[in-house]
């Protein structure tokens, strides 16, 4: 069945040197994971601690104003709670009342620290527990930081999960956990495979609400769909679950090789499997064929956003024939990453942080026909000539599993399409 | 701690972005935590700029605390002046750089570098992005600007502008080229476009014209104190405005008065019949208190509609917003809690509101036409056509601003007319733009993601849900419409239809009557006609 793909390559970059830089990062901070886990979790607000700088991250990194009130917030530290932190303390308790009273339909908060309440000290895991005992059962209070001193951007998902995990009821029941929070359809999807498989029961974290029950315990399995959920696969452990380590999900070949590492760990046939995935398969192979033609043979640059590159630096490698110049990453996981990496054939530079000077020079010297960046740099990179990807949308669109497979090649080869279509200079 | 949901300022260091944006070789070390590039992309895609801003972030990480940060700053001054070789550098901290008191002026002062450092002190638990633009364009001026012998001819300095401005870019253009119809040149236009060389030379102009108190007051007060540049107070933005920020320059240098009038539109198009339905539409504005002083002019005076609220997000303006509101007879809103806004909006039912971008949002969720009058900016304040809002193209372009989101003149009387009809209902908006229509005010109000009610405004005075059923319920009476009378309320335009249902409550209550029929709505409107 492995026919289709090209074989693995003699060696890939599980063992490759990785150029570690620190300087200047043009990254968000983890903060910005809430503006798809507030409309993931539906009955959940999180409510920042921290300053304007933070408030106004939000607001900018969401692009649009998101209509009506959302379920986020700041609230924003002053200078009198910077004075003395009892007060601190009792201010923050003070606005979580009024939230709760003014929004009875929320069920879950989250006390998210920041790059100032991390500074001061501001200690939220207390307050949550205050607040815990005052609301419970009707108000579930965690808290985490996905202040840009510890976190980088998908790093706050990471945070916010790992927070969950504590409170998880046991369970001795055999299942299968998927854990990161996609998007509905794509979930959807996922289980619908999962479920034809044969694989069951299965459980998601998170839920879309508190009141779905999840639970986690010795012989609970734990698949991730993001590459970016290491603490959070951590402490699942701790609580006694399993790893099981698979390709991602992006593309024909991630998509089959993550359901076939359920499916054995499950006792699913590989007739079942070729089955049931056959036809997904097919139309996915069509579907990114399209994009390949304009991608093969191009040349692909990636500066650090959300450590899905290494991911897709495989798929785009290996299923649309792109060739990697550099694939950075603000983090790398080898416990999670490591399959991904046994299929990147050895040729990039693996870089992991960033000095963003550095990186551009090296960007600027290699002149790469597509380079997936942050939107701080798309522009000016694009003002030089050089053709680029935002790599936000990666988090912000649906691409996980076989029928995204088409959408998530478009999104690289779109830029370059756009780029070879437009002719703004005279005829002659 | 005060709970904000969004945010009209951004920091006071975003402030200082906005003016080394502008300019050009100046550089920016920022001394800041991983993250806070995220003000990179406003510039970069909201300014659609073709450059990074020029600043150098820190980017310290939680182990550094307490140990080499100092360090950090030092190796980011030193590389950012290696790599990009500036004509000086500004200096300061963000919000949590500012908690670890690195202080990063001190420490760049003792480096010894070739050239001109500026430190910055942004308080960034008390003051904002406006301050931060104000306080940074002052603090180069004042480092940098010395007394130079005048221009042979008569100049002067335009200042103000910085990157991410609303419409800076165009001001500039058009301010430019009514000085030139006067016979004065321009020395230097600043922070956009200047050097930190350029600044040394301001005091070779004859005066100032200052474009927009909110980023440069401070420097023109100096500037007249230091330089003895005397600066313009009438911001030239309206037909009226421009004739009397000419006067004043006129006053200031002793030319006479001299412009093309044969590009200036508005006079005649507001004049001209098909304007006539434009007469008491009921406007509230908000913004920054420059652009909302000037719009509300330009409202009564050049538009002939009826100023119904108006305020402003930034409090030092707020002396200067109550004070024109008291000419207008109406209650100054200065505050910047977004849901604080939209309780004075809804409250104060106007036809059409002249905001920012926050209160285009508002107008959507209400059904009221919105038009954009000031910051903060979003890509579409930055159009690829020569649209300013100062000068007499200013006033032209925005007549045609102004008035493109309202329905227009017989439009709205067959929307009256054929009220029942199946492409004419008063649902449809203006059909020049079905796309952009105003959301009509749905039966309930929407739920974000179907779970939670409509909350109130948390910090916000009013009650939202006094106000609308409060007029029915309050006074004693408990009010009813018979079916009749609310089927012919109806039929009034959707966009006064609160009004008279307001008025004939109000008229019913003052004459006890407990039921509205039919005669009371016509006459409560007889009672109330102008």
């Amino acid at each position: 069945m492995t026919e289709s793909f090209t074989p693995p390559p003699a060696a890939g970059c599980r063992d490759t040197p990785v150029l570690k830089e620190r300087g200047q990062r043009e990254v968000f901070c983890g903060l910005t994971g809430i503006i798809w886990l507030h409309r993931k979790m539906q009955d959940a607000f999180f409510l920042v601690v921290g300053s304007r700088t933070c408030a106004h991250l939000l607001q900018s990194a969401a692009g649009v104003m998101i209509f009506a009130e959302p379920r986020f917030g700041t609230a924003i530290l002053e200078e009198g709670d910077l004075a003395g932190l009892a007060d601190a303390q009792e201010e923050l308790e003070r606005e979580v009342e009024r939230l709760l009273d003014r929004r009875p339909d929320i069920r879950q908060l989250f006390l998210v620290g920041s790059c100032p309440s991390e500074v001061i000290k501001l200690d939220l895991s207390r307050a949550a527990e205050r607040l815990t005992q005052r609301h419970a059962p009707r108000v579930r209070v965690l808290n985490y930081s996905g202040s840009g001193i510890e976190t980088t951007f998908t790093e706050g998902e990471d945070a916010c999960l790992a927070s969950m995990v504590p409170v998880l009821p046991e369970t001795d029941r055999r299942q299968l956990m998927l854990v990161g929070a996609l998007p509905d359809v794509v979930e959807d999807q996922a289980l619908d495979l999962l479920e034809k498989l044969g694989v069951g029961p299965v459980t998601v974290l998170p839920a879309a609400r508190a009141s779905d029950q999840v639970a986690v315990g010795p012989n609970t399995v734990v698949a991730l769909t993001q590459p970016f959920l290491g603490e959070t696969l951590s402490a699942l452990e701790r609580r006694g679950a399993r790893h099981l380590a698979a390709p991602f999900p992006f593309g024909e070949e991630g998509t089959t090789a993550w359901l076939r590492a359920v499916a054995q760990e499950f006792g699913v046939s590989e007739e079942r499997l070729e089955e049931v995935t056959a036809a997904p398969r097919a139309r996915a192979r069509r579907a990114v064929a399209q994009a390949a033609e304009t991608l093969n043979r191009r040349s692909l640059f990636f500066f650090p956003d959300s450590q899905l590159e290494i991911p897709l630096a495989r798929f785009l490698t290996r299923e649309c024939g792109m060739e990697a110049v550099e694939v950075g990453a603000p983090y790398i996981n080898k416990q999670v990453v490591a399959p991904d990496l046994d299929l990147l054939a050895e040729g990039p530079v693996i870089s992991e942080g960033q000095d963003v000077d550095l990186q551009l020079d090296r960007c600027r010297a290699a002149r790469p026909d597509l380079t997936v960046c942050g939107l701080g740099l798309a522009n000016p990179l694009e003002a030089e000539g050089l053709t680029t990807k935002w790599a936000i949308e990666l988090v912000f669109t649906p691409v996980h599993f076989y029928e995204q497979a088409g959408d998530l090649a478009g999104l690289f080869s779109r830029p370059i399409r756009r780029h070879d279509l437009l002719k703004l200079e005279a005829a002659e | 701690m005060k709970l904000s949901v969004w945010t009209y300022e951004g920091p006071p260091h975003v402030g200082a972005m906005r003016v080394a944006t502008g300019m050009t070789d100046l550089h920016y070390v920022l001394h800041a935590p991983q993250g806070d590039t995220y003000a990179d992309l406003l510039f970069t895609m909201i300014e659609r700029r073709d450059h990074r801003p020029p600043v150098t972030y820190t980017t310290f990480q939680a182990r550094d605390l307490g140990s080499d940060t100092a360090d950090l700053f030092k190796t980011a001054c030193e590389d950012a002046y290696a790599r990009f070789q500036p004509q000086a550098m500004i200096v300061g901290a963000s919000c949590t750089a500012e908690l670890i008191q690195d202080d990063p002026g001190g420490m760049a002062e003792t480096m010894g570098m070739p050239i001109p450092i500026v430190p910055l002190e942004l308080p960034s638990y008390q003051r904002k992005e406006n301050f931060g633009c104000d306080e940074t364009f002052f603090q180069l001026v004042k480092a940098l600007a010395r007394p130079v012998e005048k221009t042979e001819a008569i100049t002067a300095n335009l200042i103000g502008p910085t990157a991410l401005g609303f419409r800076h870019r165009d001001d500039i253009t058009e301010v430019t080229r009514h000085l030139e119809e006067m016979g004065v040149g321009v020395n230097v236009v600043g922070p956009m476009g200047a050097t930190p060389e350029d600044l040394t030379r301001l005091g070779a102009a004859h005066f100032n014209v200052l474009m927009y108190p909110e980023t440069a007051e401070s420097a023109a007060r100096w500037m007249e104190r230091e330089l003895g540049l005397p600066f313009t107070k009438t911001v030239p933005i309206g037909v009226g405005a421009t004739r009397d920020f000419l006067e004043e320059v006129s006053g200031i240098t002793g030319l006479p008065v001299r412009t093309d009038e044969s590009r200036l539109r508005l006079p005649w198009y507001s004049a001209s019949v098909d304007s006539t339905y434009l007469t008491g539409k009921r406007v509230f504005l908000f913004g920054d208190g420059t652009h909302v002083a000037a719009a509300a002019r330009i409202a009564r005076d050049e538009m002939g509609f009826e100023v119904v609220g108006l305020g402003c997000y930034n409090r030092e303006q707020a002396r200067n917003i109550r004070r024109v509101a008291k000419d207008y007879g109406v209650e100054a809103t200065i505050t910047d809690d977004y849901l604080e806004v939209e309780a004075a909006i809804e409250a104060a039912a106007p036809e059409m509101i002249l905001g920012t971008q926050m209160e285009r949002h508002i107008g959507k969720r209400l059904g009221i036409p919105c038009a954009v009058i000031s910051a903060p900016v979003h890509v579409q304040d930055f159009p690829a056509r020569y649209a300013p809002q100062m000068g007499f193209e200013g006033a032209n372009v925005i007549f045609d601003t102004w008035v493109h989101p309202l329905v227009m003149g017989l439009e709205e009387h067959l929307l009256h007319m054929f009220r029942e009809d199946f492409e004419f209902h008063d649902e449809a908006g203006p059909s020049h733009h079905a796309a952009h229509a105003p959301a009509p005010r749905p039966a309930e109000p929407a739920h974000e993601g179907g779970a939670a009610p409509r909350p109130a405004a948390p910090d916000s005075p009013r009650d939202i849900s006094t106000q609308e059923e409060g007029p029915a319920a309050a006074g004693g009476i408990e009010i009813v419409w018979r079916p009749a009378a609310e089927k012919e309320l109806k039929k009034i335009p959707f966009f006064v239809r609160g009004k008279a249902k307001r008025n004939t409550e109000a008229f019913a209550r003052e004459r006890g009557v407990a039921e509205i029929d039919v005669d009371t709505l016509y006459e409560a409107k007889a009672h109330y006609a102008r």
